[in-house]
């Protein structure tokens, strides 16, 4: 009888066909955010990349601590209290109590967070001998790139909730990239039955962690769907699923945006940006980004090894022209790594100015006079700091042919490029990078230090023992006049070595639709939709 | 009868050897090692079988007779990009594609076969002209833009029908046929007559965009055939006998005309293929065609080489079968020498 009924519906919905919307339900209370490509895995140890950040850190995880977006402090997360010794050696952590894992198809947990776990988040990467360390490419780019591991000479149990860390020596960061998106704690438990299950691999792509949302479905280069995690220990205002729609072009995802397929979108344009500002179904919000959008040259391999060659490179650009063409007017023309807003910006930094004329000239001093042909990577995806690389690179390639270099732009899926890049088989690539904490540390280390080169962060294959020296020493002191002075000494440095181009600086924008509540900016890392929620609103017409 | 079925089999069997040979070769063409574009695998991950031990030793013929079996028991390797099965993939797309050009043809059949049938009856009137004019607009339509134009209108600019995909993500309905109408149906999903009426919104845009080539298409066809039947000379003879009008439709116009439009759609289905392809791009449906699509921008060897088989049988299939029954149905044909 209920078939028959059912039937029948269907039949009379069959005839209305696209008419009205029927009046709001839970189920348009899940919030879908048009995301721009796959995340490599679940795990934000194993990968800086934004799109696996946004996908894994805030939904799946949580961290000892927490960054607060306005001032830049931290702030309790997992752990609820935290001490650090006056010679900056020890830090101790106390837990909260009672913070249940997800309980999903593939592991259910039998016990509440506790030190083990911590130990066991920590150890994977600290500790080369451990039996995580290798599985799944045993990688940690954000640590490998910062050398923490160097760092860090053990954690210690007091007991089931309190422990503690000691350094080596002292690091100002430190506390900072605790609270990174990349620190995240994973279940000792769950790893532990992997292995005796024989398949250890599993537990970055079947993630168990204690974030708002646990994953319920992934589709590669689909969708994925998470599932509220009914029992988190934080606020959860929202009782919905959350839907990742992976949708590459830009413009589509625009699209979807306007037809109510997507509550957010990730990246959108500044021409879209534009084109959105009049509506009134749709919000935006902006403010200043930590990152830095710039072009690296491969500096292991030759003619980019030769720094009268990346010098004629950067005279041949027109940056001004650029940035006009790609940014529009949502960028700042940047002179070094850290945008204007960091407290280690100086503007003493020199500037390569536009010079073909000298370009050429240099050109011929390091013995190219007829020019020569060269690979530019640009990335296949849209980032804040680099909205349109393509566009870029066109550009790029225009400015080098009057100097005669010919240049082949090459681009492919996200996940390739990476690896191409990873195995350095770029001469020089169209790339950028987001800072994952206010610390200038985070982008001085990662992008030019010869560890970045290992751990993937380093594009340009920069190895430079004086500059490792000098944002080495930058560390030691919180100070931070000193710490200025110190990274004005890095800038000059790079200024004369060009290992890469700093190009700009761009805005961060947040697009999303009227009914979203609860988005917030964070300067520092990736989406957080256990901050948001929807409200049920009848389909607008 | 038996023998022209015989036959069907027959050619259907010889197609399909050399689809396969072809899509065996194909691996050979595709830049890089030809066992990595036929498993999706390096030689040295692959588990020993004699398949593996055939392509190790390069001995092609007997690798080629353990790649037909792979294939009936549908082994068909991994997609080299995203490292998933590539018949389970195939196995959940198919349905979506198929599907689509179902409701497609459906709309095409019962829209364009009796507006053809009345074009035909008044041909050179002005009911007739109006009605080709319209149709010779619509087949000259390029479909992709078509497509585009509808979203455009319809979606971004009204917003009265979703754009992209074939049901809200937020539906998480269970995968029992791939089809979705009838898994929304079977399933126990609290939501699912939302779900359903979501499901038709998502249909409209794609399905009417495909329908339109094909009902144009099929009007003209029908038109032609109720135009050549009515010139016979024993639809004048039936005529001068006095039967009426309608009786002569039913008895003769339709069933002959029918019989002359039936091998006409066979030659309509790889169009009709290559059309719901195209129309997948570009609505996000989750089919064959947006994945094939896909597979050829990321350079996917074997996911290319197994998609364009399935696409390719999928059409030799169907054509032959079309082909046969209008064999079958049609006395006029000589089936039975």
């Amino acid at each position: 009888m209920r078939n028959v009924r059912f039937a029948f519906i269907l039949c009379t919905f069959a005839i209305i066909g696209c008419s009205e919307q029927r009046s709001a339900s839970t189920i348009q209370s899940g919030i879908i955010y048009c995301s721009e490509s796959s995340p490599s895995s679940f795990n934000p140890q194993l990968d800086t990349s934004s799109t696996t950040v946004d996908a894994s850190a805030h939904q799946l995880y949580d961290r000892l601590l927490e960054i607060d977006p306005t001032s830049g402090k931290p702030l309790p997360g997992l752990a609820s209290s935290w001490r650090v010794s006056r010679d900056g050696l020890t830090y101790s952590f106390q837990l909260r109590p009672n913070i249940t894992f997800h309980t999903t198809d593939y592991f259910t947990p039998t016990r509440t967070l506790n030190v083990d776990d911590v130990i066991f988040s920590f150890a994977r990467w600290v500790e080369p001998s451990h039996p995580y360390h290798q599985v799944n490419g045993g990688r940690y780019p954000y640590f490998d790139s910062l050398n923490l591991r160097e760092n860090i000479t053990h954690i210690e149990k007091v007991n089931h909730l309190r422990f503690t860390i000691r350094l080596r020596q002292p690091d100002a960061s430190f506390i900072t990239h605790l609270a990174t998106d990349f620190s995240v704690i994973l279940s000792a438990e769950y790893a532990q039955s992997l292995i005796q299950r024989g398949e250890p691999e599993r537990i970055d792509h079947y993630p168990i962690g204690t974030g708002p949302y646990k994953l319920s479905y992934y589709r590669k280069n689909q969708y994925i769907r998470y599932i509220p995690h009914t029992q988190y220990w934080g606020e959860l205002i929202h009782s919905g699923p959350l839907i990742f729609d992976i949708t590459p072009q830009s413009s589509l995802r625009l699209a979807k945006l306007m037809t109510g397929e997507c509550d957010s979108i990730a990246y959108p344009s500044q021409a879209e940006i534009n084109y959105l500002e009049g509506r009134d179904d749709i919000s935006l919000d902006q403010a200043t980004g930590m990152n830095v959008g710039f072009w690296a040259f491969n500096t292991s391999k030759a003619p980019f090894d030769n720094v009268l060659v990346r010098e004629a490179l950067a005279s041949a650009i027109d940056k001004t022209t650029i940035i006009n063409a790609v940014y529009f007017d949502s960028a700042t023309r940047s002179r070094s790594l850290i945008p204007p807003n960091s407290w280690a910006f100086s503007v003493d930094t020199p500037e390569t100015e536009y010079n073909p004329v000298r370009a050429r000239e240099l050109l011929a001093q390091a013995g190219y006079h007829n020019g020569f042909s060269m690979s530019l990577w640009a990335l296949p995806v849209v980032r804040s700091y680099n909205p349109d690389a393509i566009r870029m690179a066109e550009l790029i390639r225009g400015y080098l042919a009057e100097v005669g270099i010919t240049v082949d732009i090459v681009t492919s899926e996200w996940d390739n490029f990476r690896a191409g890049l990873d195995r350095g088989e770029h001469d020089s690539v169209l790339i950028g990078w987001s800072a994952d904490n206010g610390d200038p540390d985070n982008f001085y280390r990662p992008l030019l230090s010869c560890d970045g080169i290992q751990s993937g962060t380093n594009r340009a294959m920069f190895c430079n023992l004086e500059y490792d020296k000098i944002i080495q020493e930058a560390l030691l002191t919180t100070n931070i006049d000193q710490r200025k002075a110190l990274y004005l000494q890095a800038n000059l440095l790079i200024a004369e070595q060009i290992p890469l181009i700093p190009i700009a600086h761009a805005n961060r924008y947040k697009v999303f639709r009227k009914g979203l509540r609860g988005v917030m900016i964070n300067p520092y890392g990736g989406m957080r939709f256990g901050e948001m929620h929807k409200v049920p609103s009848v389909k607008d017409k | 009868m038996l023998r022209t079925l015989g036959r069907y089999f027959n050619l259907f069997f010889i197609t399909l050897f050399i689809l396969v040979g072809l899509s065996f070769v194909l691996a050979f063409f595709f830049p890089g090692d030809p066992i990595f574009n036929l498993t999706g695998r390096p030689l040295e991950q692959l588990p020993e079988t004699p398949y593996t031990q055939a392509l190790a030793d390069e001995r092609w013929l007997v690798a080629f007779w353990f790649y037909i079996q792979s294939l009936l028991d549908g082994s068909w390797g991994i997609s080299t990009i995203s490292g998933l099965d590539l018949f389970d993939e195939v196995s959940t797309l198919l349905p979506a594609t198929i599907e689509l050009s179902a409701y497609a043809t459906i709309i095409a059949l019962f829209v364009g076969i009796p507006l053809g049938f009345w074009c035909g009856l008044k041909h050179h009137r002005k009911t007739d002209y109006t009605f080709m004019s319209i149709s010779m607009l619509m087949s000259s339509f390029p479909i992709f833009w078509l497509s585009l134009l509808l979203i455009l209108i319809v979606s971004l600019q009204l917003g009265w029908l979703p754009m992209s995909g074939r049901l809200s993500l937020l539906y998480d309905i269970p995968h029992y046929s791939g089809f979705i109408l009838l898994d929304i149906y079977m399933s126990d999903h609290p939501y699912r007559q939302e779900a359903f009426v979501d499901a038709l919104r998502h249909m409209i845009l794609p399905t009417l965009s495909v329908a339109f080539l094909a009902t144009a298409v099929f009007l003209r066809t029908t038109r032609r055939a109720v135009v050549d039947v009515l010139e016979k000379d024993y639809i004048a003879a039936a005529q001068t006998r006095g039967i009426p009008f309608w009786k002569i439709f039913l008895r003769h116009i339709m069933r002959n005309a029918l019989l002359a439009v039936l091998p006409l759609l066979a030659v309509q289905v790889s169009t009709l293929v290559t059309n719901v392809m195209i129309v997948e791009t570009i609505t996000e449906w989750p089919g064959l065609g947006d994945w094939l699509i896909q597979a050829i921008y990321e350079r996917d060897y074997t996911a290319i080489r197994i998609g364009m088989l399935v696409v390719s049988i999928v059409v030799v299939l169907v054509t032959l079968l079309i082909e046969c029954l209008s064999k079958v149905f049609d006395p006029t044909q000589e089936q039975f020498s």
